[in-house]
C-alpha cells in the first residue's frame, strides 16, 4: 500500500472527506427531488407513505445507529493498541449491517408482494404520485442500501487488516476513513428515515 | 528515507463518550417516531427535520471526530452543508413564487 514508505494522514482523511462530500450532494438532490414530488403530489404521497413499515424503519434506525457506534469504538480500541478488541467492535459491526440488509430484504418483500413495485400493474391503476414516490423509494432506499453492501466489503478488508497487522496503533488512517463512510452511510438513513417512514 | 506525516489528533475518545452519544440519538429517534405519531400538521415535517438535523451533527461532531479532529475538516463540512442548504432555500423559493 505504501510502496515508496511515504505517508501523509492528514491528506488521505481530506480525500476521504472530499468523497463524502460528493456523497452528501448526490443524496441532498435526491432529497430535493423527493420533497418537490411531494410538494406536488400531497395526498398522494401521504397516502402512500402511510403503506410503508414505520416498525422496520425505526428497528433499521437503531441497527444503524449502534453500529455506528461500535465502529466508532473500534478507532479508540485500535489507538489504545487493543487489536482483539478492534476486531470485535469490527465484527459486531459487519453483523449488523447485515441485519439491517436482512430486514430490508423482508420490508422489500412485502412491498413487493403487494404489488408496490415500479411497473406494476397497480402502481398504474394508483396513478401517477404513487408510482413516483415507490419509484423514488425504491431508488433511494436501493442506493442506501448498495452504500452498506460496499461498507460491509470495506469494513471486512479493515478487519482483514487489523488481523494482518496492516493497521496498528500508530498506523490506523485506513480504520478511520472505513469508519468516516459506514457515518456517512448512518447520517444518510437519519435523513432517510424521517422523510419516508415518519412523515405522511 | 522514510517520511511519515502522521495523525496531529491525539485526542482518543473514551469509550462511554461513544455510549453517552448512542443513548442520546436513540432518545431522538424515539422521540421523532412518536411526536411524527400525532397529526401537527407542517410542525411535523419541521419536527422531524429538526430532530435529524441534531441528530447529524451529533454523528458527524463525535462519531467522526470533527469536533476533536484539526480545524480544516469541520470547516470544509460546514461549508458543503450551507451549500446544500442554500441550493434547497433557492429550489423552493423558486416553487412557491413561480
Amino acid at each position: 500500500m505504501h510502496a515508496n514508505g511515504h505517508r501523509d494522514d492528514t491528506a488521505s482523511k481530506i480525500g476521504m472527506w472530499l468523497f463524502i462530500f460528493t456523497e452528501m450532494l448526490l443524496f441532498a438532490g435526491l432529497f430535493i427531488v423527493y420533497s418537490v414530488y411531494r410538494y406536488r403530489n400531497p395526498v398522494a404521497f401521504h397516502l402512500a407513505a402511510e403503506e410503508l413499515s414505520t416498525f422496520f424503519g425505526t428497528l433499521n434506525t437503531v441497527i444503524l445507529l449502534i453500529s455506528s457506534m461500535t465502529v466508532a469504538m473500534s478507532l479508540t480500541a485500535i489507538r489504545k493498541g487493543d487489536n482483539k478488541h478492534t476486531m470485535l467492535l469490527l465484527g459486531i459491526t459487519i453483523l449488523l449491517a447485515l441485519a439491517f440488509l436482512v430486514n430490508k430484504y423482508f420490508e422489500w418483500g412485502a412491498k413487493i408482494e403487494h404489488g408496490l413495485v415500479p411497473g406494476s400493474e397497480t402502481l398504474k391503476e394508483l396513478g401517477h404520485g404513487d408510482t413516483l414516490f415507490f419509484g423514488l423509494y425504491f431508488f433511494m432506499t436501493g442506493l442506501h442500501a448498495f452504500h452498506i453492501i460496499i461498507g460491509i466489503i470495506i469494513l471486512s478488508v479493515v478487519l482483514h487488516f487489523v488481523r494482518k497487522g496492516r493497521i496498528t496503533s500508530d498506523n490506523f488512517v485506513f480504520l478511520e476513513n472505513g469508519g468516516l463512510y459506514w457515518h456517512l452511510v448512518d447520517v444518510i438513513w437519519i435523513f432517510l428515515f424521517p422523510l419516508f417512514y415518519l412523515i405522511t | 528515507m522514510k517520511h511519515i506525516m502522521a495523525n496531529k489528533n491525539n485526542h482518543i475518545v473514551p469509550y462511554r463518550t461513544y455510549v453517552y452519544v448512542l443513548l442520546i440519538l436513540l432518545f431522538l429517534t424515539a422521540t421523532s417516531v412518536i411526536v411524527t405519531n400525532i397529526e401537527l400538521g407542517t410542525l411535523t415535517v419541521t419536527t422531524a427535520l429538526v430532530l435529524a438535523s441534531l441528530k447529524s451533527i451529533l454523528v458527524f461532531a463525535i462519531f467522526m471526530h470533527l469536533k476533536f479532529d484539526q480545524p480544516v475538516y469541520g470547516i470544509m463540512t460546514g461549508g458543503v452543508i450551507i451549500l446544500i442548504i442554500i441550493v434547497i432555500l433557492i429550489t423552493f423559493l423558486d416553487y412557491f413564487f413561480r
